[in-house]
C-alpha cells in the first residue's frame, strides 16, 4: 500500500493552508484566493519556465519550515519558490513586501506608454488592475520613454514593443504551443524587444494564444483593433465542432455581432481548461475567422468578476430565489405583525373619503 | 618579499610552451591526485585549505564542490568560469595569457576530484587572442598525456573545451554563463534549482573562477593545511589583485592578504604611491560592483583600525563603513578624480549589460544612468539625489541575479560617502562643468609629502 500523502502546511498572511509537496507559493496563496494572491504579470501556470521575471509576486518568508525555521533573507518570487511544511509567508501583511512592489511597479510604469485610452486591452489589462492597486498616483520618471516602431506579426497579430513589460509570455507559448521557436527576444536591458527573427510573419495554426497570454495591450488582434471597448461588449461563453482545438471559447458580441472570439479566462486570468480537462487554448481559425453569431453554438453569458470593468454593461441570466418565504420561515406563513390600522389616530373609519370634495384636509378630521 | 604561489614563475622565459613548464615543475599536482589520491580526498584537501572562490563572492571553494550531486549514471561537468568582465578586474587574462598551462593543469585535478569527463573553459569573447593560448596548451597537454583518455594510466578521462562567450557581462554571473554555454541566449536562471543540481545540460555542475581553479595547483602541492597556513583568518593562501587607476604602477599583483591596504597603494613593491604626486580621494577595493570608500575610511576601519588587504578586514563594517573583497580589481582615484562622473560612468556599464529579464534592473539601472547624468551634467537637483538612493534601494535585493545589486551598490555607496560632492554639484550647475569637487572631508588622512 502506498502511503497517503504528506501534505504541506503553509501559512501565508496568518491563513493556514494544506498543499501538496512541489506547490509554489503563488499556488498556495491562490488556493485562499482573494487579496493573499500575490500579482503575477509574468507567471502563467500554463506555460512551463514562465516567471521569476517581474517580480510582482515578490512575498516575505518569516520561517523557511519546521525544520529550518530561519527567515529567508531577501524577498523571493512566490511564482517560483516551492513551500516547505511549515513555512511562513508574508504577502500583504508585510511592509517590506509591499513597499518593494510598489517599486516593481514603478519601475514597469517607468517606460509603459500609458496610452490607455486607445489601448484596445483598457479594461483587460492586468498592468491597469495591478498599477490601481500597487501603484503611485504620479511618475518621478521625467525623461523620454523608450517607444519601438509597431510590427505585425504576420496576418492577424500586431506587436507594440512600447507597451510591452517583457514578461516573456508570448515567447514561452510560442515555443510550447507551436513545434519550432520563431519568436524570441532580440537585444538585451531596457532596449530588448520581443521580436520574430527578423520581422518573419508567424504562421501557425495556435499562434493566435500569444494575444491571450500577453498581460498588457502589447499583442492584439488585428481583427478586433479599435473596434469596440471591451467594456461595451457582452462576453458570451460559446462553442463549435472544431477539428483543430477544443472550440469552447468566449464571444465577446455587441448585439447581435461577434466583434472578437478569446479562450476562456479563468479568475487569475489565465486561459481556462476544457471541459475534458486540457488548457483551452484555441485556433487561429476559431480566433480569427468565425465572427459571426451562425457559426457558434451560444451556451449563455460568461461570469464576469464584478469587480472588472467589464461587468458594466452586462447581462447574465436573471436568478430566482431558490427560497420561498414560507420555506425559509419553516412552513408557517408569514404572520402580520402590527395593523397600522389599530393604532392611528388620523385614520377615523367613520370619516368616508369619498364624500369629501376635493383634497382631504385636516378640518375633514377634526370636526 | 611576499609569498608567490602562483605567480612565481610568470617571468620564466618561455613559460607558455609545455616543456618549460614541466621542467619547472609543472603538473606535479596532477600526478599526485591522479595517482595518489582519491577525488574524494582531492576535494578534502581543497576543503582543509579554506580557498575562498575568487570570483566576487568569496564562498569557499571546497563547499561548493561537496555541494555537487552526484546521482547514478549521469554525467558531471566543471565549467572554468573565464568571463571576466568586471571593470577594473583583470587577472584572470593575466593568468591565461601568460600561464595557460597552470589553468589547465588545476583544470585537470578539479576535474579529477569532481568526476567531470568533459570541462570547459567559457571565455568573454573580447579575450580574442587568448582562446588560442589555451587551446594550444590544452594540445600540448594532450600530446603529454595529462589530457584525453586514460591520463597517465590511470583510468580517468578527461577533455577541455574552451567555449567563447560573444562578449556579455551578465555572462559572468554562473547560471547565465550556463545558458549561454548550451547556446541560448545568456539570461540568469531563477534558482533553486543551484547548477551543483542541474546545471550544463541539467547535469550536476561546478562553476569556478579562473584563479580558484589555478589556486588548486599549489593546494595540492604543498597540501592544504600548509596552503591554509598564508594569509590570515579566513583569508587563506594568495590573491591575485589588478590594481589599476591613479597609481604608479597599475598592474596584477599577487599578495598573501596580510598586508594593509596602505602598504598596498603607497609601497614601491606593489602600486607605489599614487601618480603624479597627487593625493589619494577614493578607491573601489574589488571590482566595480562592490561600494566606493573615501580615502579615510579605504585606510582605516570606522573603528580606526588598520585596513587589510583581505576578506574581512575590507568589508569590516559592513555597506555603511566598509566595502567587498570581490574579484581584485583595485581601482584607485586620485583628487582629480570626480565621483559622479565616476558613478554615472558606472551606471551606464550597468544599464548596458542588463540582461533585460527582470523589471527592477532592466528599467533601474536605465533610470539612475539617466539622473546621473543629469546630475553630472549639472541639470540635477537635490531631489534627485534622494529618487536616486530610493531608486537604488527598490532594486537591490529584488532581482533574479546579483548584476541588480552590482548596479545598486556604487550608487549607494557613491551617495553615502559622497553626499556632499552630489550636492555640490547640484548648487553649482556652472561650476560643476569645468572643474572637480577635490577632497573634503575624505581628505587623504596621511601626511602630505614634501
Amino acid at each position: 500500500m502506498a502511503e497517503e500523502k504528506k501534505l504541506f502546511k503553509v501559512t501565508i498572511d496568518n491563513i493556514t493552508v494544506d498543499v501538496e509537496p512541489g506547490t509554489t507559493i503563488l499556488n498556495a496563496a491562490r488556493l485562499i484566493g482573494g487579496e493573499v494572491a500575490p500579482p503575477a504579470m509574468c507567471y502563467y501556470s500554463k506555460l512551463k519556465g514562465s516567471g521569476g521575471k517581474c517580480r510582482t509576486c515578490l512575498v516575505e518568508v518569516a520561517a523557511g519550515s519546521t525544520a529550518d525555521p530561519r527567515p529567508m533573507p531577501k524577498l523571493v518570487a512566490s511564482c517560483r519558490t516551492t513551500v516547505m511544511d511549515g513555512m511562513i509567508v508574508k504577502n500583504i501583511t508585510s511592509e517590506r513586501v509591499i513597499d518593494a512592489r510598489n517599486g516593481v511597479v514603478e519601475f514597469l510604469l517607468l517606460n509603459h506608454p500609458l496610452d490607455c485610452p486607445v489601448c484596445d486591452q483598457a479594461g483587460e489589462c492586468h498592468l491597469q488592475d495591478l498599477s490601481y492597486e500597487h501603484g503611485k498616483e504620479g511618475t518621478r520618471y521625467e525623461f523620454n520613454r523608450r517607444t519601438f516602431k509597431k510590427h505585425d506579426l504576420g496576418e492577424y497579430i500586431q506587436l507594440h514593443m512600447t507597451r510591452c513589460i517583457l514578461c516573456y509570455r508570448c515567447v514561452f507559448t510560442a515555443d510550447q504551443l507551436t513545434n519550432k521557436r520563431e519568436h524570441g527576444v532580440l537585444d538585451r536591458g531596457d532596449h530588448s524587444e520581443i521580436a520574430t527573427f527578423i520581422e518573419k510573419s508567424l504562421h501557425n495554426d495556435f499562434i493566435g494564444n500569444v494575444i491571450d497570454v500577453c498581460p498588457v495591450g502589447a499583442l492584439t488582434d488585428k481583427t478586433f483593433r479599435f473596434k469596440n471597448r471591451v467594456w461595451f461588449t457582452k462576453p458570451m461563453d460559446a462553442h463549435r465542432d472544431c477539428p483543430k482545438c477544443s472550440g469552447e471559447v468566449q464571444l465577446w458580441m455587441r448585439g447581435e455581432e461577434v466583434y472578437r472570439v478569446t479562450a476562456r479566462k479563468d479568475e487569475w486570468g489565465e486561459v481556462k481548461d476544457t471541459t475534458d480537462g486540457k488548457p483551452g487554448w484555441i485556433c487561429n481559425e476559431c480566433r480569427f475567422e468565425k465572427k459571426e453569431a451562425r457559426d457558434w453554438v451560444i451556451e449563455g453569458p460568461s461570469h464576469i468578476d464584478r469587480h472588472s470593468v467589464i461587468s458594466q454593461g452586462h447581462y447574465e441570466k436573471l436568478v430566482t430565489p431558490k427560497d420561498t418565504l414560507p420555506e425559509v420561515m419553516g412552513g408557517r406563513p408569514p404572520k402580520l405583525i402590527m395593523d397600522i390600522h389599530d393604532v392611528s389616530e388620523v385614520n377615523r373609519p367613520e370619516i368616508k373619503l369619498s364624500e369629501i370634495e376635493g383634497p382631504a384636509h385636516s378640518d375633514d378630521f377634526n370636526q | 618579499m611576499a609569498v608567490k604561489l602562483l605567480l612565481d614563475k610568470a617571468h620564466v622565459e618561455g613559460i607558455r610552451t609545455y616543456e618549460v613548464y614541466r621542467r619547472e615543475g609543472g603538473y606535479r599536482s596532477v600526478e599526485k591526485a591522479l595517482k595518489q589520491m582519491s577525488p574524494d580526498a582531492v576535494t578534502e584537501e581543497v576543503k582543509k585549505s579554506g580557498l575562498r572562490g575568487r570570483g566576487g563572492a568569496g564562498f569557499p571553494a571546497g563547499m561548493k564542490w561537496s555541494f555537487l550531486a552526484k546521482p547514478e549514471g549521469i554525467p558531471r561537468h566543471l565549467v572554468c568560469n573565464a568571463d571576466e568582465s568586471e571593470p577594473g578586474t583583470f587577472k584572470d587574462r593575466y593568468l591565461m595569457e601568460f600561464l595557460p598551462h597552470l589553468l589547465i593543469e588545476g583544470l585537470i585535478v578539479a576535474s579529477y576530484a569532481l568526476g567531470s569527463n568533459a570541462t570547459y573553459i567559457y571565455i568573454r569573447g573580447e579575450y580574442a587572442w587568448i582562446p588560442d593560448i589555451l587551446e594550444h596548451a590544452i594540445e600540448e597537454a594532450k600530446a603529454n598525456g595529462f589530457l584525453g583518455k586514460n591520463i597517465l594510466g590511470t583510468g580517468f578521462d578527461c577533455e577541455i573545451y574552451v567555449q567563447r562567450g560573444a562578449g556579455a557581462y551578465i555572462c559572468g554571473e554562473e547560471t547565465a554563463l550556463i545558458e549561454s554555454l548550451e547556446g541560448k541566449r545568456g539570461n540568469p536562471r531563477i534558482k533553486p534549482p543551484f547548477p551543483a543540481v542541474k546545471g550544463v545540460w541539467d547535469r550536476p555542475t561546478v562553476v569556478n573562477n579562473v584563479e580558484t581553479l589555478a589556486a588548486v595547483v599549489p593546494i595540492i602541492n604543498m597540501g592544504g593545511e600548509e596552503y591554509a597556513k598564508i594569509g590570515v583568518g579566513k583569508s587563506t593562501g594568495t590573491k591575485l589583485i589588478s590594481a589599476c587607476g591613479n597609481i604608479n604602477k597599475p598592474g596584477v599583483y599577487e599578495i598573501d592578504m596580510t598586508i594593509s591596504v596602505e602598504e598596498f597603494i603607497y609601497s614601491d613593491e606593489y602600486c607605489g604611491g599614487i601618480a603624479n604626486g597627487k593625493r589619494l580621494k577614493a578607491c573601489i577595493p574589488g571590482g566595480s560592483s562592490v561600494p566606493i570608500l573615501p580615502a579615510n575610511l579605504l585606510l582605516k576601519t570606522a573603528k580606526g583600525e588598520t585596513r587589510y588587504m583581505n576578506y574581512e578586514s575590507l568589508s569590516d563594517g559592513g555597506f555603511a563603513t566598509g566595502s567587498m573583497m570581490g574579484s581584485g580589481g583595485f581601482i584607485v582615484l586620485d583628487e582629480d578624480q570626480c565621483v559622479v562622473k565616476n558613478t554615472y560612468t558606472l551606471a551606464r556599464f550597468y544599464r548596458h549589460e542588463s540582461c533585460g529579464q527582470c523589471s527592477p534592473c532592466r528599467e533601474g539601472t536605465g533610470w539612475m544612468e539617466k539622473i546621473l547624468k543629469k546630475i553630472d551634467s549639472g541639470k540635477g537637483s537635490k531631489s534627485d539625489i534622494d529618487l536616486l538612493w530610493d531608486i537604488q534601494r527598490k532594486i537591490e535585493g529584488n532581482t533574479i541575479c546579483p548584476l541588480g545589486d552590482a548596479a545598486a551598490w556604487p550608487v549607494a555607496a557613491a551617495i553615502r560617502h559622497f553626499r556632499d560632492e552630489f550636492e555640490w554639484h547640484v548648487n553649482n550647475p556652472q561650476e560643476c562643468l569645468t572643474r572637480n569637487y577635490g577632497l573634503a572631508h575624505y581628505a587623504d588622512p596621511r601626511p602630505v609629502a614634501v
